[in-house]
């Protein structure tokens, strides 16, 4: 054993040789690594102390930049650190403070070694001690050394004092009652002479009051004077973030401090102070107009700075003052808008945001038009980050500032061809969510949505197929608004849709199923109208018809040939390997092909509601379909074999009613007429947008256990994908029924616009030229696509900065625009929880005992008696109102704490019981806590707890003067 | 408060990091390298701010400056002030220049022990303690010199190791 600790001893790799190792890298990393931990590991077990730090010092080296446990090794620090020599000391400590946290076990062993460390004479061992406990003081820790720190504090080596300083904060987050110990000797520190110290005790303060700022106003006069008397730029900052917490609870004090923080504005020539000047005074101050004009003038020189951490600052420190002063962000607003296309994204993203807070409904046009033509030439990052602000700008408050939705719907069409787009998700919703709120906007809906669905290019872009959905279900859903459904039905089953994903390619087929039954309804409701001069036509057309007829009876056995082959494949191998007959298939598929061709050639695009058109319009289904009958998934499954069911149910009638071209046509024609209307019906109901708390107002049936453990279900079905995004039946908010006028006012929109998207059609069916008619005569050369979000503003983007600026000054500046010609239309609104209730944020309750220790002490320690008569007679009423509740249990507790964060309006009354909660809480608290430390230091509590009872005695005497503040007149 | 130190070179290897709040080892390096992720796309002068709150949670900041071969980045909360963080980085820069005489990457990467000790007397428990840098100097030869006294007592293995080296 002893020579092999010898040997260790003469040949121990330093930390030097190891890092030397290291990077020779002769037999790799972790190689190395692994060969060097073993050593470690031998070594560390050695009796030499020498041995054994080093080869501490090496693991702690290891751990830290390679990533290696070192938890297996607390023991081994524990020993390290109670070497007698300063090195080895530091060694231990160094790995101590790298590894241990508070589950560590061995920490309960470490207890005297820290204390012993404490007292020591050298000041570099103490605050090494002291460093450690900074990092991982335990309750029990910060409980048992708190007396060493105390005496530390009040060292008259300002070295060890400003760490016994630094140190506070943790142990008073530990241990609340140390404050009762500490807190007073820290705030002697207040006045300190020197920077360093004065600089640790304002940190800690700090930090103190941004977890509860109401606490410390009782030393405001303190920090006051630090404030006008303090030439230290570090200490000033800090003590501006603490004011920048008092101020907003005491307007007294905010009128104080202002005077001071201005000069410090005008005299001040270092930026970082400058910009806590500008800070505290946005955050805080910005009632105070001079004091703003002054803080705006200073961020208007870090904006048009040419270092960009400045400028960033600058409009940060804008973005700040936007609810408030909108003023600001006019005034300069050309470097704003300058700024979005910076090279820096900090900055660029900064004003993004200035931008969009200056968004109101005079201007969102205007400026969205600007920004969706940044977004256009953007890094897809910042492109994504324009839209997502666009869309959750425009869609904040149930789209509260859109007017104009034909044109919000229009742009959320071209954003979603914008080629970085992918906000698909968002988009998506506000699409459907839009058509369900608001009735007008439906038809340019339809319109938007038939534009995207009929473009096969945008079929290929996975980030769009969210939006493809929407697009389908919006068009299905509003088909009534469509002029040329047999268009949209063509769209919705192009063979690229092949590209969708099955719960996509599903809402495909629904929408398709709605789309024929609308087709089929309007031509049967035609054939009522005037059913008359039925016949007439049917003559007129006959041979037409009749043609189309032969074509399609060849189509339909040909199709039931396939499909029938495809059900005995499928009866034979159930699943995957059907590549064999696949082949047959494409024969019939080419044979079918050509004859939907011819047949669809006839008349699908121009006489939309002749018999025969609507006989190509099954076929074509039914042909695009057919492959989806042995589709794998089961939703697309299921819906297409149901439209092919029904289309097989239409069929047995149409042929026959074909055929006899008499009157016994009608009775069949009444047949299908009672058969679509039925399901006209099913899809005539209109969805609603649904209450957030709509779930809630469901009874929980009886019997039902919501809260059993499923744990065991996951294994069993791990593989099976609940269906995502499914739309619930809402009570049909709106009577709903086609509004003729709007339809024949939005055809004739429509079909000046669609002008430019049929080419692109055409070139698509030209593509595809065997599934799809010969098109129209617009058709040019090019055989291509054009890409799918081609670049077509490109041209007049040049000089984008000033251009931007010129529309923003427009927009900006006008802020009495009359467009809003057109009055906004009904925006369905629920009366409660249409948007989730914002959950405020919660200010940390978990520190109450550490505030109301914080609070004990400064009215117990307070020498000013008009302050400390009111701080008396106001808490010690609350507390009796708490002891009163005491029997209340926990539940109740927490109940009303919740209740307090929501209510935080914090006028009078408000506050005051809130501060019952708070001290009730307590007083519980504190009572447990009070008993264990007694155990510890008895002498040392009693005396502290027989001068606070005295407190509270006396405090109950003058008990009705009910005061909440506690800034003593000093500030008045 | 500051709740992390890291130095890495520009290759993302971490030659320093310390942490103010416990995180376990793998979370460390874990954390190293999505800043690294972050910090080495971005180009030349652009602000030395980032934001981290995906990294680091809610009310944390990054700042971060370059010099040479070295990414320097502290990770700080709102108690900070961003600029003053920066002005920190100086001088914990410039005193490691002062201690190793125009430091560079190598005198990191041997000086591991040194450089918590200097980063100690300027931060402790994430509070800014020190910020002239020749009053950390000061402090930092004390405790070499105590340190050398300590071990010199033990001089056969400093013999040995120093034959070895």
């Amino acid at each position: 054993m002893a020579g092999s600790s010898l040997m260790d001893t003469l040949f121990q790799r330093t930390l030097d040789d190891l890092i030397k190792g290291l990077r020779l890298q002769l037999i790799g990393e972790s190689a190395f690594i692994s060969k060097a931990m073993d050593e470690i590991r031998r070594e560390i077990k050695s009796t030499d102390p020498q041995t054994k730090s080093t080869a501490l010092q090496k693991l702690s080296y290891l751990s830290s930049l390679h990533g290696i446990d070192m938890n297996w090794a607390a023991f081994h620090v524990v020993e390290v650190m109670s070497s007698s020599r300063f090195a080895q000391k530091k060694i231990g400590y160094l790995a101590a403070s790298q590894s241990f946290h508070e589950a560590t076990p061995v920490l309960l062993l470490i207890t005297n070694q820290l204390r012993k460390d404490l007292t020591s004479t050298n000041e570099f061992e103490v605050s090494l001690a002291l460093d450690c406990l900074s990092r991982f003081a335990t309750v029990d820790l910060a409980r048992d050394l708190t007396p060493e720190i105390f005496t530390l504090l009040s060292s008259s080596k300002a070295f060890v004092r400003k760490k016994a300083i630094g140190v506070v904060l943790r142990v008073f987050g530990k241990y609340p009652d140390a404050v009762r110990v500490c807190f007073k000797r820290l705030v002697e520190n207040l006045e300190s002479s020197d920077p360093r110290i004065l600089s640790a005790v304002v940190g800690v303060f700090c930090e103190l009051a941004s977890q509860d700022p109401r606490s410390y106003l009782p030393l405001a006069p303190e920090f006051y004077k630090i404030l006008a008397d303090s030439k230290n730029n570090w200490v000033l900052i800090k003590v501006l973030k603490i004011f920048k917490n008092l101020a907003p609870l005491e307007p007294r004090l905010a009128r104080k401090i202002v005077e001071p923080i201005t000069e410090h504005m005008r005299r001040t020539g270092a930026k970082s102070l400058m910009f806590e000047c500008i800070r505290t005074v946005v955050t805080s101050l910005s009632d105070f107009e001079s004091a703003v004009r002054l803080a705006v003038e200073r961020t208007r020189e870090f904006l048009v700075d040419d270092d960009p951490n400045l400028k960033y600052l600058g409009l940060h420190a804008l973005s700040i003052l936007v609810p408030k002063h909108s003023w600001a962000v006019l005034e300069n607003k050309e470097v704003v808008i300058k700024s979005l296309s910076d090279v820096d994204p900090n900055v660029k993203l900064e004003s993004l945001r200035l931008v969009m807070a200056m968004v109101s409904d005079n201007n969102v046009a205007e400026i969205c038009r600007v920004l969706v033509n940044l977004a256009l030439k953007s890094d897809p990052e910042f492109c994504n980050e324009i839209l997502g602000s666009i869309l959750a700008t425009c869609g904040e408050n149930v789209y509260e500032i859109i007017i104009d939705f034909e044109w919000y719907v229009s742009l959320l069409g071209e954003m979603s061809r914008i080629p970085h787009c992918r906000k698909g998700e968002e988009i998506e919703n506000q699409l459907i969510d839009i058509g369900m709120r608001v009735k007008d906007a439906r038809p340019t809906l339809v319109m938007v949505g038939r534009d995207l669905l009929i473009d096969p290019a945008l079929l290929g872009n996975p980030f769009m197929h969210r939006i493809l959905s929407a697009a389908a279900w919006v068009t299905g859903e509003y088909v009534q608004f469509s002029v040329k459904p047999f268009e949209l039905l063509e769209a919705l089953l192009q063979p690229r849709s092949n590209l969708l994903p099955p719960s996509v390619r599903a809402v495909y087929v629904q929408s398709a199923f709605k789309v024929m039954i609308f087709c089929l309804n309007s031509y049967i409701q035609e054939q009522n109208i005037d059913s008359s001069s039925y016949v007439d036509t049917l003559v007129e057309n006959g041979s037409e018809s009749i043609s189309a007829r032969e074509c399609q009876d060849a189509s339909a056995s040909a199709s039931y040939y396939a499909s029938d082959v495809r059900e005995q494949v499928e009866e034979f191998n159930p699943r995957g390997s059907n590549q064999p007959p696949k082949v047959t298939f494409a024969e019939n598929d080419r044979e079918t092909m050509s004859c939907v061709q011819t047949c669809t050639s006839a008349s699908l695009e121009d006489s939309s509601s002749s018999l025969g058109s609507i006989v190509e319009l099954l076929n074509f289904i039914q042909f695009s379909l057919g492959p989806l009958t042995w589709s794998h998934d089961v939703e697309l499954l299921e819906r297409s074999r149901n439209l092919l069911n029904f289309i097989e149910l239409i069929r047995q009638q149409i042929p026959d009613s074909l055929n006899e071209k008499d009157g016994s046509s009608e009775m069949e024609l009444a047949e299908i007429s009672k058969i679509v209307e039925l399901i006209l019906d099913a899809f005539s109901d209109d969805f609603g947008p649904v209450s957030i708390n709509a779930q809630e107002r469901v009874p929980i049936p009886e019997g039902l256990i919501l809260k059993e453990n499923l744990d065991d279900l996951e294994m069993i079905c791990s593989d099976i994908q609940l269906p995502k995004g499914s739309y619930s039946f809402g009570n049909s908010l709106f009577e709903e029924r086609a509004d003729s006028s709007i339809l024949s006012q939005q055809s004739q929109q429509e079909s000046e616009s669609s002008n430019a998207t049929t080419s692109l059609l055409s070139e698509h069916r030209k593509r595809h030229g065997l599934y799809y008619l010969p098109s129209d005569k617009t058709d040019d050369g090019s055989n291509d696509y054009p890409p799918a979000n081609e670049l077509k503003l490109q041209d007049n983007l040049h000089d984008d900065a000033a251009h931007l600026v010129k529309l923003a000054e427009r927009s900006l500046a006008l802020k009495k625009k009359s467009n809003s010609a057109k009055p906004r239309p009904v925006v369905v609104r629920l009366d409660e929880g249409d948007e989730l209730p914002v959950t405020r944020k919660k200010p940390q309750l978990n520190d109450e005992q550490l505030s109301d220790a914080v609070r004990d002490v400064l009215v117990g320690s307070d020498a000013r008696p008009t302050s400390s008569q009111a701080n008396q007679s106001s808490k010690p009423s609350s507390r009796r109102k708490g002891k009163e509740k005491q029997n209340a249990d926990n539940l109740s507790e927490s109940k009303e704490n919740l209740g307090d964060v929501e209510e935080q309006s914090s006028n009078m009354v408000d506050t005051r019981s809130r501060r019952t909660h708070r001290h009730h809480g307590k007083d519980g608290k504190q009572g447990s806590l009070e008993k264990k430390s007694e155990k510890k230091d008895q002498a040392h509590k009693k005396g502290k707890r027989h001068s606070r009872q005295k407190a509270k005695q006396s405090g109950d005497a003058s008990l009705p003067v009910a005061s909440r503040t506690v800034i003593p007149d000093f500030l008045l | 408060m500051i709740r992390a130190v890291i130095v890495m070179n520009t290759q993302g290897k971490p030659r320093f990091a310390k942490f103010y709040d416990f995180q376990p080892v793998e979370k460390q390096q874990e954390l190293i390298r999505s800043v690294y992720g972050v910090l080495c796309s971005r180009a030349e002068n652009v602000s030395n701010f980032v934001e981290t709150e995906s990294i680091f949670g809610p009310d944390s900041r990054l700042v971060y400056k370059h010099f040479a071969t070295l990414y320097f980045v502290l990770v700080f909360n709102s108690s900070e002030n961003e600029l003053a963080m920066l002005d920190l980085i100086q001088v914990f820069v410039e005193t490691l220049d002062k201690c190793f005489r125009n430091v560079c990457e190598l005198d990191l990467v041997f000086n591991y022990s040194k450089m918590h000790t200097i980063l100690d007397e300027i931060i402790s428990g994430g509070q800014v303690l020190e910020t002239s840098s020749s009053e950390v100097m000061k402090a930092v030869e004390e405790i070499s010199k105590l340190e050398t006294a300590s071990n010199s007592i033990n001089f056969v293995s400093k013999t040995v190791s120093g034959w070895r080296g």
